[in-house]
């Protein structure tokens, strides 16, 4: 067993209410782990509670990671005012280190062309389209180049052929890092798990993931394979 | 342009009907005619009263709006000075300003400076709590990302918070151009011998109503002209901003 990159173990409330039983949660080193689970159960409090944000919700437990983090969720969060450019260094600016030689813009430009917005570059978030944005909030997640990757229904708001290809080009450009992907789709769960982990009201179960995932890619969103482990996945939602 | 020519227009008319029907005195009512009459006879006293009180106005805007931002930025890194300083600034707008003329007047002379401080009185409030409320609602999502990305509270403050809230600062400062003037004129009405508000003030105690309307009219057409400049910069400014 490698060591844990991330840690959550314990329960938590809303007010009186239980949000989630109690879980145990370990992230291994490397690879995705997601954690599919219908609305409401606490996937995203996991999720902030690894990123070390504010939750809303009482917890009681621990949660500890020994690992950088970078985030990216379903609200791309992008500064208006700030073009793509702008955007994906915008940890840079946020800590000071933008001015610090060629090497941050070298990297932009980089990974603007490797989620295929070198065209758009200095163009400000109200003229990109949803996935246009989504890809900038990748290439940004990408900037921060951190060990850990925790991302919070990334895809969720786009049509499902643009969140097709968002996460063949999300697979590719994280291979090698740590993934938590928090999601409610038991179709991208089967498309992009190494490992999965379903949360419902009962509790976190691990499921078994039959097929290995092609290095650095998606699985295919129509093989056999795929599909029926998805309709595994919402059985064990529905159960 | 064509409805602000048919207001006045409409105005004129009234005013003039109600000169005629009611048979009011000149010392009551001034024609539009005895109004303009009189700013033209004293056109050189009120232009240089105007200059005073425009002085004050431009004056205390700015550094009513400065400390006023100041505060704001201030009020924004700690929500516990926010929970204190807010009923405080709520409760100093209870006190009507009128009756702080007076003791102003008595606390910095007959000078230009408590007109100023007037002026300072009053754009101050809409400032902060407009700037305030904007740094309030940066969006969550911006939020989590700068803390997940290690940023200080300075920075989030200077990249994320005060940009994003441009638009409320502006809001307050529109607000604060179309008041400020009241500030100077209240100021001046309470002591001193220059300004438009003490030429009124002298102007009523003769009984010389027409020279007070001129000068009401002068003050009116400098204030729109004043607020208008100030949202012609700040679009401006916005523009430049994309927010």
């Amino acid at each position: 067993m490698t060591a844990a990159a991330a840690l959550v173990r314990g329960r938590a409330w809303v007010g009186e209410a239980p949000l989630f039983a109690p879980v145990d949660l370990r992230l291994e080193d490397a690879g995705w782990t997601c954690l599919l689970g219908p609305s409401g159960v606490g996937k995203s409090t996991i999720l902030r509670l690894i990123a070390g944000l504010e939750t809303g919700a009482r917890f009681e437990g621990e949660a500890t990671r020994d690992k950088p983090v970078a985030l990216m969720a379903q609200d791309p969060g992008l500064i208006p005012w700030l073009d793509v450019t702008g955007n994906v260094t915008l940890g840079a600016r946020l800590r000071g280190t933008l001015r610090q030689g060629d090497e941050p813009a070298a990297r932009a430009a980089a990974l603007i062309k490797a989620v295929g917005l070198t065209d758009r570059a200095h163009h400000l978030p109200a003229n990109l389209s949803g996935g246009q944005r989504q890809r900038v909030a990748l290439a940004r997640t990408l900037f921060e180049d951190r060990p850990l990757v925790l991302l919070d229904e990334p895809f969720s708001a786009l049509d499902a052929r643009t969140r097709a290809q968002m996460q063949d080009l999300a697979a590719r450009l994280l291979e090698g890092r740590a993934v938590l992907l928090v999601t409610h789709d038991p179709a991208e769960a089967a498309r992009l798990g190494d490992r999965i982990l379903l949360l419902r009201e009962t509790g976190l179960t691990e499921w078994p993931v039959p097929t290995l995932r092609p290095k650095g890619a998606a699985r295919p969103y129509d093989a056999p394979e795929v599909l029926q482990l998805q309709a595994r996945l919402m059985r064990g939602m529905m159960a | 342009m064509r409805t602000v020519i048919a207001l006045i227009v409409t105005v004129l008319v009234l005013w003039q009907g109600v000169i005629w029907l009611a048979g009011m005195p000149p010392f009551l009512l001034p024609s539009p005619r005895a109004v303009l009459e009189a700013l033209w006879l004293n056109r050189a006293e009120i232009t240089r009263h105007a200059g005073f009180t425009l002085a004050e106005v431009v004056l205390g805007f700015t550094l009513g709006s400065a400390l006023g931002a100041a505060l704001a930025v201030v009020m924004g890194f700690s929500q516990k000075l926010t929970g204190v300083l807010r009923p405080i600034l709520t409760f100093s707008q209870t006190i009507p300003v009128f009756a702080l003329a007076p003791i102003l007047t008595l606390w910095l002379g007959f000078g230009m400076s408590p007109k100023v401080a007037m002026t300072v009185l009053i754009v101050f409030f809409p400032v902060v709590s407009a700037f305030l409320d904007g740094l309030m609602r940066t969006p969550q999502a911006a939020l989590d990302l700068a803390q997940v990305m290690g940023a200080s509270p300075i920075r989030i403050m200077r990249h994320l918070r005060i940009p994003a809230a441009l638009p409320g600062l502006a809001t307050g400062l529109r607000l604060a151009a179309v008041y400020a003037p009241i500030g100077a004129v209240i100021g001046e009405w309470v002591g001193g011998a220059r300004g438009l508000g003490a030429l009124m003030i002298h102007a009523n105690g003769r009984m010389k109503t027409d020279l007070v309307f001129a000068a009401l009219l002068v003050l009116s057409v400098m204030t729109v002209v004043f607020a208008r400049l100030v949202a012609l910069a700040l679009h401006r400014l916005l523009s430049r901003y994309g927010v």
